[in-house]
């Protein structure tokens, strides 16, 4: 067929109109926390090197992971891995067949964020209670 | 690596607002995306108003109300506006759907707005470039393959095995998931989507076909099949209200099943 002499086509929008829903969400949040963590686990190996490079070191990344900042940021790194971990267990039961019906979809993306955020505080609470 | 972005050229800017009909005292807005491939210009949002009195229920018929009353430009596809034909796929209020099927009621939005189905090329107007979307259908071979020497009668199944079938057999190939599909807007051209998915599963699943081995041969390929990360958009928005992800898990598990 002769191509008729017109505009290159356009690329109709999608990110920037299509509207969201739970699973979507959870999808690209499960994929950000993934990212996320690859970070975070150099927290783990700074604490790790500390430990191995002898009690001044490790005295000092102690006081950072003790203060406000070091608590928070190990708080969000502790949730992002508990979310990323739910997400993964969500994927899995999909990968089953499991769980796909409407309902139990969404309901499902939605407990990920409410579980994660929920064991996070859990975790804490219990951190500072029994610690 | 996926462009989240519009390229330059797809970009839409605020087109004309069309005069409200005259005495209508029941008004409902549209914001419909317009594109003329012969004008150059970008594309642009045209804002339209309906008189509800005068138009039937559907979007679709708001759309021709549109074309008959005030906008005769106005370029979609349509035909049977009544679900089956699968022509009408577009995106209503952020998700892709049938405009013969979505009530103007059920949008319940003082502006509607409709574009043509996501990361597609444009034609015009409402109107996709589906050509890829066929071809990936026509890949997975749709049809019944057999070795054994056909029956003097039909092929014989039992309806358990026809009952398999269910949930699969209804899709019209509207298009609606696979373009709702992420992993389809970033990876379409190696990814087959779900609805070419589903219907593999269908071919896969069915009792009579004896070509399931070369079918998951097929298949097996870290993107045709596995770009599939379960973000089910696809079946949230399928208008026949199938589910092309439970599909694509079972055919994963089909994967599995015979590598063990």
């Amino acid at each position: 067929m002769a191509e008729a002499k017109t505009a290159p086509r356009p690329l109709s929008p999608h990110l920037q109109i299509y509207r969201w829903s739970w699973t979507m969400a959870m999808s690209i949040f499960h994929r950000i926390t993934g990212g996320a963590l690859y970070v975070g686990i150099a927290l783990l190996a700074v604490w790790l090197v500390a430990l191995a490079s002898g009690p001044d070191a490790f005295e000092a990344v102690q006081d950072f992971f003790g203060s406000p900042l070091g608590l928070l940021i190990l708080f969000v790194y502790s949730w992002i891995l508990i979310h990323h971990m739910l997400g993964g267990i969500r994927h899995l039961v999909w990968d089953f067949g499991y769980g796909m019906e409407a309902t139990q979809r969404i309901n499902m993306a939605r407990f990920t964020l409410i579980g994660s955020v929920t064991l996070t505080i859990v975790l804490w609470a219990a951190a500072f209670l029994l610690g | 690596m996926a462009q989240f972005t519009l390229p330059k050229n797809s970009k839409y800017t605020e087109g004309k607002t069309w005069p409200k009909p005259v005495g209508a005292n029941n008004l409902q807005e549209f914001r419909i995306y317009r594109w003329n491939p012969d004008d150059g210009a970008n594309p642009r949002i045209d804002t339209y108003y309906i008189d509800r009195d005068d138009c039937g229920p559907m979007v679709l018929d708001a759309l021709l109300w549109i074309k008959n009353n005030v906008d005769a430009t106005l370029t979609f596809r349509r035909s049977c506006r009544e679900g089956i034909c699968g022509s009408c796929a577009m995106n209503i209020m952020g998700k892709n759907t049938l405009a013969c099927t979505l009530g103007i009621e059920d949008c319940a939005s003082d502006s509607i707005k409709i574009y043509p189905l996501p990361h597609m090329p444009v034609l015009k107007d409402l109107v996709p470039d589906l050509t890829s979307f066929f071809a990936q259908h026509a890949s997975i071979e749709p049809w019944l393959q057999t070795e054994t020497a056909a029956p003097e009668t039909e092929w014989r199944q039992t309806p358990e095995e026809r009952s398999k079938l269910d949930g699969l057999y209804e899709c019209i190939l509207c298009a609606c998931c696979t373009t709702s599909c992420p992993s389809y807007w970033w990876n379409g051209d190696r990814f087959l989507g779900p609805a070419a998915l589903l219907q593999a599963y269908r071919w896969l699943i069915d009792s009579r076909d004896e070509a399931t081995g070369e079918r998951l041969d097929n298949l097996h390929d870290p993107f045709r099949l596995y770009r599939c990360h379960t973000i089910m958009n696809c079946a949230n928005t399928c208008p026949k209200g199938l589910n092309p992800a439970k599909a694509i898990a079972e055919v994963k598990k089909m994967m599995i099943a015979r590598a063990v």
